[in-house]
């Protein structure tokens, strides 16, 4: 038996309830869709009785789930209160769920969405919760009927004497649940046991969202609120200095229009901005916001040097080749084994800066006031926000408080703040609540990018084919892509990882599987490549590894589970029927192993009118515990589709400081002509914790993707994007 | 500024802005209805579709002062239960992540099937290449419009 210390004491009780206690009351049009004849399943309450930080019981056995985490798309909105709802026992129809505000003594988690890790990291918080949520009703109903807890069973939401008649359902006792006193260590279900966990749920706020509901941050409303535009400097290196104030003040709905200084002090990871001067304009109307813009005329000043592509490119190769090694791991003597090696191949892979691109532009809303500040809109990390809007405006973080809205699109964009921070300077300056919003140049040309990298792989071959020596030697502008412990790690009997930092005054951040997405792509399209010189399969080249690894593993600790790795390519070869060659289909398969989870994928390309097309891809994930199949599985299309997207069509060029794409008319996005026709996603079934699925679907892709390009065209893909860089880069950049 | 009698989703909405202000900011700043999307203000991503007169157009570059008395339909306005062919097929393949650009989607699948009751793939794949997804639903997006095509 699972049991678990339960972190809601009768203190915390009384804290929680007026945090979650006055959430919005739950009206019949959402009821109306549970069923088909639009009568509700459970009537809405007269009344609602908080048992914790997560959830609210209504009088008439309605359940309100508060989601604790921000929502990108990665769905945690419905599988983070069905993991509640599983320990609390009640029925999934019998629950609304609603977004929590921030308040991390409440939710007994991290509130924040990155890494893949909310179901990670809030897996015990959220058993925890429901199951004492479960226990505070039977304590309630065993004290009301005079007997013991042990006597009384829970299930869909309805308590049952175990040898008796008496049943009582949660809405009847909530009320005498509220504050009881349960035991410190409780009982958690086993998996096998699980009735919702493992079941396909559709996003609970699918109606919203196809009706056009206001839930996100751009929608935010508030009465008496303006709203605001920035101008940020037109490169890096560049500040603002000064602009026509008066002529755009006296335009039709300006209301004020300033430089503002949005500098954080002792800035953390999260304050990552190029741009802490603005020009903010502040107005009526949206509209008369952007002419005010285009009427700006404004003077700046060069603070770095301006910096361009070709600059960009010739410091990643000076720097691979003389860069100093920040982190290296070494096994056996690599330069002894490629020097006694039968065969020896060395490529070089290369990736240009990308924009996240979310579909929302930066927005947020503020309202500073003398006691304090309310913000509201999409973050992907509410705390670094509300810490770093304190130390702006030098008030106490609790008196900041946080909503997060629905998030059209994170991919790492939203874990920097600097746009809450400017919505709550320009608002602290209007004395007024504000919405800032960027345009999308704004948002394109502001920075925070997915860094350029590139990467030197060697590997050698002895005279009967075994990989003996492997090398890695990888530089970013500006962090290293590589990860000295990953796969081949552990696996060759000579091997070597080197990552070298380089720099740039482009700002830089986490962008969807970050490093990761590189070195999948990469890695894996170069093992195909050595597989191929090994005259071996490139699926059973790289069981051979993971056998190594998990049977007489090389060196110290490696990241993954060897056993794991080889299990998604093993259910993937199965699925896929790997080994059948189709006339007119060409093959690539790679895995991967990243943010806790592991990915095996398959990719058939056929040629269409000449051109590479993806037909269809295999997927194999062992993500632990699947907690709704539903949203895992789109997940995981979405990973591939994005990965795909951006291994052959996106790239950010520089001219000048500048971002030559500023917009979706010359940075280019993978759309509907251009998705693969089918996508397949399979789960191993295990019973181990449950790790996330955000990010690791998209890195095997580029791999997969490099392998069956070569198959359809003969070519290999070294260089990022596929679709328009030059592949003949490598042949030159060796001759140099 | 001027004075535009409008029709919007079967209702008649005066506004007074500037001629040149795209529908989609009447919509969003002046008329409340929110659920139309800014994306990118050049036509190129699609989040910001609505009907005119029963044709998918880009509210972005759509001036007020050329609507005159067409009949303007926003995702608000597909239908009054939220139960559209197009909508329910939506929620039957669960298939927005963020959600963000789903509106627009919704809105010229919906043009598309009133035109063409039984796109073939191809035709799907053409009418639905100006709105882009950056969350990567577009098999789950094609695959509702089918469905739709049969609701």
């Amino acid at each position: 038996m699972t049991l678990i210390r339960t972190k809601f004491g009768r203190r915390s009780f009384l804290k929680t309830s007026a945090a979650a206690g006055g959430g919005l009351l739950i009206g019949f049009s959402w009821l109306a869709r549970c069923t088909p004849a639009g009568k509700p399943l459970v009537e809405v309450p007269n009344e609602w009785f908080t048992i914790n930080g997560y959830i609210k019981i209504g009088d008439t056995g309605l359940v309100t789930i508060f989601s604790p985490n921000p929502e990108i798309g990665q769905n945690v909105m419905t599988s983070m209160p069905m993991i509640v709802a599983e320990e609390l026992d009640v029925a999934w129809d019998h629950v609304v769920v609603e977004q929590g505000m921030l308040d991390e003594d409440a939710f007994k988690n991290p509130q924040f969405a990155g890494g893949s890790l909310s179901i990670m990291l809030g897996w015990d918080a959220l058993r925890m919760a429901g199951a004492t949520g479960r226990r505070m009703l039977l304590e309630a109903a065993a004290k009301e009927w005079g007997v013991s807890v042990s006597d009384l069973a829970a299930s869909d939401g309805i308590i049952k004497e175990t040898n008796g008649s008496r049943t009582i359902g949660y809405g009847a006792i909530a009320s005498k649940a509220v504050g009881i006193e349960i035991p410190e260590e409780i009982a958690l279900k086993e998996p096998k046991d699980y009735k919702l966990i493992g079941t396909a749920q559709k996003n609970v706020e699918g109606p919203k969202i196809v009706t056009g509901k206001p839930l996100f941050g751009i929608d935010f409303k508030r009465d008496g609120m303006l709203l605001a535009m920035i101008e940020h400097p037109p490169a890096f290196g560049m500040k603002v200095k000064d602009f026509n104030m008066d002529e755009i003040k006296a335009m039709d709905g300006v209301r004020d229009a300033f430089i503002v200084d949005t500098a954080v002090p002792d800035p953390q990871w999260s304050d990552v901005n190029a741009f802490t001067n603005l020009i903010a304009i502040v107005g009526d109307s949206t509209w008369q916001l952007m002419k005010a813009k285009k009427a700006l005329k404004p003077t700046w000043e060069t603070v770095s040097e301006p910096e361009n592509t070709d600059q960009h490119v010739q410091r990643l190769k000076d720097s691979l080749r003389n860069g100093t090694v920040a982190e290296s791991r070494k096994d056996g003597n690599p330069d002894a084994a490629f020097a006694t090696a039968a065969k020896v191949i060395e490529r070089t892979f290369t990736s240009p800066f990308m924009a996240h691109a979310t579909m929302e532009p930066m927005n947020f809303f503020a309202n500073v006031t003398a006691d304090g500040a309310e913000l509201a809109g999409p973050t992907q990390t509410p705390k670094a926000l509300q810490d770093s809007v304190a130390k702006l405006l030098g008030i106490p973080a609790e008196k900041i408080t946080v909503q997060m809205t629905r998030i059209g699109g994170g991919f790492g964009r939203r874990l920097y703040v600097h746009f809450g921070v400017e919505a709550a300077a320009i608002s602290k300056k209007m004395g007024a609540p504000i919405k800032m919003i960027y345009t999308r140049e704004d948002d394109m040309t502001q920075g925070t990018y997915r860094p350029a990298y590139r990467a030197t792989y060697k590997a050698g071959l002895d005279e009967n084919n075994n990989l003996i020596a492997f090398s890695v030697r990888g530089v970013g502008l500006p962090e290293s892509p590589i990860f000295a412990s990953r796969f081949p790690a552990g696996a060759v009997e000579n091997f070597s990882a080197e990552a070298i930092n380089s720099e740039t005054n482009i700002s830089t951040g986490a962008w969807r599987a970050p490093k990761s997405h590189f070195t999948a792509g990469a890695e894996q399209s170069f093992i195909d490549e050595v597989a191929e010189l090994a005259g071996k399969d490139p699926i059973d080249f790289r069981l051979e590894l993971f056998e190594r690894a998990k049977s007489n593993p090389v060196g110290g600790e490696y990241e993954y589970d060897a056993e794991r790795y080889a299990g998604v390519l093993k259910l993937v070869k199965e699925k896929a029927n790997w080994g059948v060659d189709t006339p007119g289909v060409f093959r690539g398969v790679a895995a991967y192993f990243c943010h806790n989870s592991y990915v095996a994928q398959v990719m058939d390309v056929v040629m269409e009118n000449s051109q590479p097309k993806v037909q269809k891809v295999w997927c194999a994930v062992d993500c632990g515990i699947v907690i709704n199949r539903e949203g895992a599985a789109n997940i995981i299309e979405g990973g591939v589709i994005d990965g795909i997207g951006h291994a052959l069509y996106s790239a950010l060029t520089f001219d000048n400081g500048a971002s030559v794409q500023k917009n979706f008319n010359t940075y280019q996005l993978i759309r509907h002509s251009q998705s693969p026709k089918e996508i397949e996603v399979h789960f191993v079934e295990n019973e181990i914790k449950p790790t996330g699925l955000g990010e690791p679907g998209l890195p095997p892709a580029i791999g997969a993707l490099a392998s069956a390009l070569y198959k359809a065209t003969g070519k290999r893909y070294y260089h990022n994007p596929f679709s328009t860089a030059d592949q003949d880069q490598q042949a030159r950049s060796e001759v140099m | 500024m001027a004075i535009f009698n409008l029709s919007v989703n079967g209702q008649s909405k005066q506004v007074d802005v500037d001629p040149a202000t795209p529908m989609l900011w009447v919509l969003r700043d002046h008329l409340g209805l929110v659920g139309t999307k800014f994306g990118c203000g050049i036509a190129q991503c699609g989040a910001c579709t609505i009907h005119v007169n029963g044709t998918a157009a880009r509210s972005c570059q759509l001036p007020v002062s050329a609507v005159g008395e067409s009949k303007v339909t926003t995702i608000e306005g597909l239908s009054e239960n939220g139960d559209h062919p197009v909508q329910q097929a939506w929620l039957q393949h669960d298939v927005p992540q963020c959600g963000y650009c789903q509106a627009g989607q919704i809105m010229t699948a919906s043009a598309l099937l009133a035109s063409n009751p039984s796109p073939s793939d191809e035709e799907i794949e053409a009418a639905m290449n100006g709105n882009i997804c950056r969350c990567g639903t577009y098999l789950r997006i094609k695959a509702a419009v089918k469905t739709a095509s049969t609701l």
